[in-house]
């Protein structure tokens, strides 16, 4: 019996087959309208990206992200490595590559330095240079002192091609080691679960907000703005952290700005939400899809179809980020073991009226 | 209210005799044979306390269809003199008591007001409850240290089912038995569990009477307390 990694091995392979055979058939017919249309269909193509079109007012670039990879030592545990990985693979195959690939957070699982360490050499293997942000399993077990140690500062902003972009630290929680003296790992393992009774709320905190606040004063309000934060930057369902506590106040922040967007890992599945003037979206996971939270779910969200518990990867992916010249962005999700999935600026900007995404037919309960 | 349920549960006869030779009960029929035979089999109702010997039936000895169907109705009648006409009246109604004073229906609207009714008398107290809530809490709190423990199901790999499966989402054990398409199988929630051991946390399946499988079944189950029986729904 092949294990589950040969067998993805052999469809990979499969897959590269076909996609050659294809290209043969379509050289003949001269058409590549037929080729476009079956890798839309998806019926060959979970590991190859679609161009998609920008309505380039300014200047249109794309970027890619890997999410919540939960790296144990791979001694330890293969599967959440290969699943980085592939990510890896995936985004090196990008042509053209992406202008940066950004990481969503939660590289490490219980944020120890191996696991740190393993992550870093992982994403050193990345073509196009890599942003990135801290999830809390990399933060409670020191503090981020080990992540800063590899990858700087967890709070900063940068501009790229006219867009001004922030990265925040909104996994920052109230003192609860302290009082009963945990050791570091028992506050680190109290964080990593999900579902845990006594957790505590995610926040930017009041610091970053005074931070954000500065950080924004010099920016013109028809620049647009990208934020990416671990959890989502709205209030969604408390008990697993799908929220952050001082959104409204983080919202408030933006709200001068004509064209917001919001990226965020932490909840592993397909999110799509839009407040006032800001779209925000979820990412993919590489290691687990995560069900959707009992209540709270943004309007706007359309879900992805249940996982198949037989298919380590399914429901588990990456993807890549397409800005208009406008600013606005078309959030793609790169599924491995489905079609891949756009949710368009168009969508968001039409409060759902236009460009849905294909809604699910597996349906979650 | 699931105090009656249970007890009437638990009285689902023919099914479940357990047969306890040595409690012989004088008062359910006499004896046929003679007293240098080995005395007739005496059976206990699933309640644990009704006993009734069997006339005529010795060690060793298997009914036949018709006479066990005989004997399976005495068995229910010395319970129906032990409970009262009431509770007999509600077990062949398949109802729990209190719902069947409770709800519609003729008998009910001609009920009096259920707060003017005098309630039966009962043994179970709310001691006896609290006893069976503590212990039944037990085995879920056992259930939920395994379920969130990346070691005590065998997993080898560090993970946990809460990883996947936070708060018991996505288990709906409301949904068993079914067939699942990819082991071809009719799987019961436990098999689905040991799926999960076996792949996602690469551990070894679980015996199917290991008390840990059991204590993770029962708090899968607990956590949809409440969500309607659907076996099949996929
Ligand atoms: C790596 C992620 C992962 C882990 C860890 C995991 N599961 Fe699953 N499991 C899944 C996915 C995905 C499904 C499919 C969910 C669905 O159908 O909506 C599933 C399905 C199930 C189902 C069947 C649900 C149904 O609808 O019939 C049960 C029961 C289950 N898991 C129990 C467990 C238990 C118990 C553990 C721990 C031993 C566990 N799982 C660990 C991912 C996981």
């Amino acid at each position: 019996m092949k294990d589950r990694y040969e067998q993805y091995l052999e469809k990979r392979e499969e897959y590269f087959q076909r996609i050659q055979r294809l290209n043969r058939r379509d050289f003949i017919r001269a058409s590549g309208v037929a080729a476009a249309g079956a890798a839309m269909s998806g019926a060959l193509s979970p590991h190859s990206f679609q161009p998609v079109d920008v309505k380039a007012a300014g200047q249109s670039f794309r970027f890619a992200y890997i999410s919540d990879s939960h790296l144990y030592e791979r001694s330890l545990n293969e599967r959440f490595v290969r699943s980085i990985l592939k990510a890896v693979d995936d985004v090196n195959a990008l042509d053209p590559q992406p202008d940066f690939v950004f990481y969503g957070g939660d590289l490490a699982q219980l944020g120890q330095p191996k696991e740190l360490e393993e992550g870093a050499q992982i994403l050193k293997a990345l073509k196009a240079p890599v942003r990135m942000m801290v999830g809390e399993h990399d933060w409670y077990l020191d503090m981020g002192e080990a992540w800063r140690k590899h990858f700087g500062k967890d709070t900063y902003s940068f501009d790229h091609k006219g867009v001004h972009f922030v990265v925040l630290n909104s996994v920052i929680v109230e003192d609860y080691w302290t009082g009963p003296k945990l050791t570091p790992m028992e506050r680190m393992l109290a964080m990593a679960q999900l579902d845990n009774p006594n957790g505590r709320p995610f926040t930017v905190g009041d610091a970053q907000r005074d931070w954000l606040r500065n950080d924004l004063a010099g920016v013109a309000v028809d620049t647009p703005v990208i934020v990416f934060s671990h959890s989502p930057l709205y209030k969604m369902y408390k008990k697993w952290n799908f929220w952050t506590d001082d959104a409204e106040q983080v919202q408030a922040l933006l709200a001068k700005f004509k064209t917001v967007t919001v990226i965020h890992g932490h909840t592993h599945q397909m999110l799509t939400n839009k407040i006032g003037n800001i779209h925000f979206h979820g990412m993919l996971s590489t290691a687990w899809p995560w069900p959707y939270a009992p209540q709270g779910l943004p309007r706007l969200t359309v879900r992805m179809n249940r996982a198949d518990p037989f298919d380590e990867f399914d429901g588990c992916g990456d993807g890549t980020v397409d800005v208009a010249g406008t600013g606005r962005v078309d959030k793609n999700f790169n599924f491995w073991s489905r079609n891949p999935l756009k949710v368009s600026a168009a969508y968001l900007d039409s409060d759902g009226l236009l460009s849905k995404p294909p809604r699910e037919s597996d349906i979650n309960y | 209210m699931t105090r009656i349920q249970n007890r009437i549960l638990f009285v689902i006869a023919v099914s479940c005799l357990a047969v306890g030779a040595s409690r012989v009960s004088a008062s359910d029929g006499p004896a046929r044979s003679g007293a240098a035979q080995a005395a007739d089999v005496s059976v206990t109702l699933c309640d644990g306390e009704t006993v009734m010997s069997v006339p005529g039936l010795k060690p060793g000895e298997v009914l036949q269809p018709e006479r066990a169907k005989e004997v399976a109705a005495q068995m229910l009648q010395s319970w129906r003199r032990s409970q009262g006409e009431e509770r007999w009246a509600a077990w062949q109604r398949n109802v729990p008591l209190e719902t069947a004073a409770r709800s519609g229906g003729a008998e009910a609207a001609q009920a009096p007001p259920a707060a003017a009714q005098a309630a039966q008398p009962t043994k179970f107290t709310a001691r006896d409850l609290q006893l069976w809530q503590r212990e039944e809490k037990k085995w879920i709190d056992e259930g939920y240290k395994n379920y969130h423990s990346a070691k005590a199901l065998g997993g080898t790999i560090g993970i946990s089912c809460d990883m996947c499966h936070p708060d018991g989402s996505n288990t709906h054990p409301e949904t068993y038995p079914k067939f699942q398409s990819q082991t071809k199988k009719v799987a019961l929630l436990r098999d689905m569990i040991n799926w999960c051991i076996e792949n996602p946390l690469k551990g070894k399946p679980l015996a199917e009477n290991d008390p840990v499988l059991r204590s993770v079944e029962a708090y899968i189950l607990s956590t949809r307390k409440g969500t309607p029986l659907d076996p099949g729904k996929h």
